[in-house]
């Protein structure tokens, strides 16, 4: 079994750097991080906290946006892309479970994935360090930021696998891993906002929004960066909602969803006949 | 029958997509060591009878055993070389790069693809993007992934196409030397053809059925199609020659006559009768075409 998702990972991983999806996902993420850094950096003196600080928050807002969308374009592709280019039919005709050749897709993904993020927001962080200073707190924060960011790009690989073997082709699921982002990424928090304008201070706002956002695995991703780091919750002004959740509550939820949505990408990916 | 004679059974299998029947009522057996060529015009149901014993396509009603497991099981899957009818890989990877990873899923060692790779003759290639490969580059390299390890089955859907005529002819030495081996295969096609006509045993499918399964001789004899007699006449001749024989008329001067192997010489012993008014004869036998055009229910042209 291990031999066989090697073998795909292999295989996968490979062509993830032959098509320049690593070098393209990687030069992205070093980019939007060190223009955030230094975009950002001007408000440090004021709140009394080191430019890593700052740049971890900035990079927080970014991850949230640029880590799922990531994931979901290397994703999509995978199992539509190859039905329709006619490569998958073949391979299934190995002694090959699905769940295999997924979790191959999966392993070679988040390696890319991970290179990207840790290259990414671990220069900028460094840039930051070297500019403005950093404390212990501060680096901690950053190795967090780095691991959860790998966490979301996770739950997104998976999602992106659903979009991927829900639809027929490489186009249709391009449109559902665009819609995936748009709904979970932007529309959600807009819905809760809007829910929270309306209950203005109720019960709603006190005990059913913080699950809510701890639910989506954006928001627990912001979640459990802001509420762990004191100094982040600060600089992001996010400290509120955290603070009404057990600590477990955004952790829980960032590790259970890229185990359920690989649950059922598989069980998707068991209907699909190439 | 045990499993030990039938490599590949398949028994009244159905399909339908949707409300259009695709397959009805297939019951085919292969032996160890047997090539069949399973023979139909393009929609006949091959290659979805082809996906159905890969497991890819789940049959409607019927059974499907390989090796005497359920199809798409991972021992069938074991037991089964496929070539698709469309060889498609990716682009970047090279040659090798790909058969390696099919030999790792196959389980066997990855020393085993250099040999493969020159016995399909791509030693040359091996090392280039299969971007840049031809198609007939692709259906080799198809094929070698086909003869990873000692499979009991093989399922090569139209293997010919896209190949030229010398590649044809290694296309079934191949053939003949995996059927040595003791795979049992099925080959799909949409002609008859000399190639074709090499293998043990011809199953021919017409709208999703089975109308023939048998050797190319037995074929041959049960559709007892005329040899067909072309005269040239004499110029001026040619009336009186279609007056006495009957027959058509094909152009100003010639004129054709349908026989049966019994009918012949009589016919023969007519037409020298006749002396001076006919000038040549030809005498065509039932061609290969010929013979598949009366299974799919299609006059002689
Ligand atoms: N996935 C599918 N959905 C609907 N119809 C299909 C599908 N696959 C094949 N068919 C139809 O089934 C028939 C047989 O196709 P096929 O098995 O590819 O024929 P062949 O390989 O003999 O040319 C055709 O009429 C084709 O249109
Ligand atoms: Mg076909």
């Amino acid at each position: 079994m291990i031999t066989r998702i090697m073998a795909i990972a292999a295989t996968e991983f490979r062509i993830q750097t032959r098509n320049r999806w690593l070098a393209s996902a990687t030069v992205l993420m070093t980019l939007f991080a060190l223009a955030l850094t230094f975009a950002g950096s001007a408000p440090t003196g004021s709140l009394g906290v080191d430019l890593l600080t700052v740049s971890v928050a900035s990079m927080t807002t970014l991850a949230v946006y640029l880590a799922p969308f990531l994931a979901l374009m290397i994703a999509f592709d995978a199992i539509a892309g190859e039905a329709e280019r006619g490569t998958l039919g073949l391979t299934l005709t190995y002694p090959l479970s699905r769940g295999e050749m997924l979790l191959g897709k999966f392993a070679a993904h988040l390696a890319v994935l991970a290179i990207a993020i840790a290259l990414g927001l671990g220069s900028a962080g460094v840039a930051a360090w070297l500019a403005g200073g950093a404390g212990p707190a501060s680096v901690q924060a950053l190795a967090r930021l780095i691991a959860t960011a790998i966490l979301l790009g996770a739950c997104f690989l998976a999602l992106g696998y659903v979009a991927s073997a829900l639809s027929g082709s490489g186009a249709g699921a391009a449109g559902l891993a665009v819609a995936l982002w748009l709904v979970l990424v932007v529309l959600y928090d807009l819905g809760l906002l809007g829910a929270l304008v309306m209950d203005a201070g109720g019960g709603f706002t006190k005990h059913v929004f913080p699950w809510l956002l701890a639910l989506n695995p954006a928001d627990a991703f912001r979640l459990w960066n802001v509420s762990a780091a004191q100094e982040v919750a600060l600089v992001s002004g996010m400290a509120g909602a955290g603070e009404a959740l057990p600590g477990w509550a955004a952790p829980l939820s960032l590790l259970l969803w890229p185990v359920l949505a690989l649950a059922l990408a598989r069980t998707v990916f068991e209907r699909v006949e190439p | 029958m045990t499993d030990r004679d039938t490599a590949l059974a398949i028994a009244g299998l159905d399909k339908s997509f949707g409300r259009t029947q695709v397959l009805g009522g297939i019951t085919l057996n292969v032996a160890p060591g047997e090539r069949v060529a399973l023979l139909g015009h393009n929609g006949a149901g091959k290659s979805t009878l082809i996906k159905m014993i890969l497991g890819l396509i789940r049959p409607g009603a019927g059974s499907i055993r390989v090796a005497g497991n359920a199809p798409g099981s991972a021992a069938a899957r074991a037991a089964t070389a496929y070539l698709p009818e469309q060889v498609a890989f990716h682009r970047s990877l090279t040659g090798r790069e790909q058969l390696t990873m099919f030999a790792r899923l196959a389980g066997e060692h990855p020393k085993t693809v250099a040999p493969l790779l020159e016995r399909v003759g791509l030693a040359l290639a091996a090392d280039g993007r299969i971007g840049t490969y031809s198609k007939g580059m692709r259906q080799r390299l198809g094929l070698a992934q086909a003869l990873l390890g000692r499979r009991r089955v093989a399922l090569l859907d139209e293997p010919t196409s896209g190949l030229d005529p010398i590649s044809r002819h290694d296309l079934y030495a191949v053939i003949d030397e995996m059927a040595a081996n003791g795979t049992a295969l099925l080959i799909a096609s949409h002609a008859l053809t000399e190639l074709e006509a090499r293998t043990d045993r011809i199953a021919i499918m017409a709208k999703g059925r089975l109308v023939a399964d048998d050797s190319l001789g037995n074929l041959a004899r049960a559709a007892a199609l005329p040899t067909r007699i072309r005269l040239t006449a004499r110029e001026g001749a040619a009336e009186a020659v279609q007056a006495e024989l009957g027959g058509r008329r094909v152009n100003g001067r010639a004129v054709e006559l349908d026989c049966t192997t019994e009918q012949k010489m009589a016919q023969l012993a007519r037409i020298s009768g006749l002396g001076e008014a006919v000038r040549d004869v030809e005498m065509v036998p039932p061609s290969l075409e010929d013979l598949y055009r009366h299974y799919c229910g299609e006059n002689r042209q």
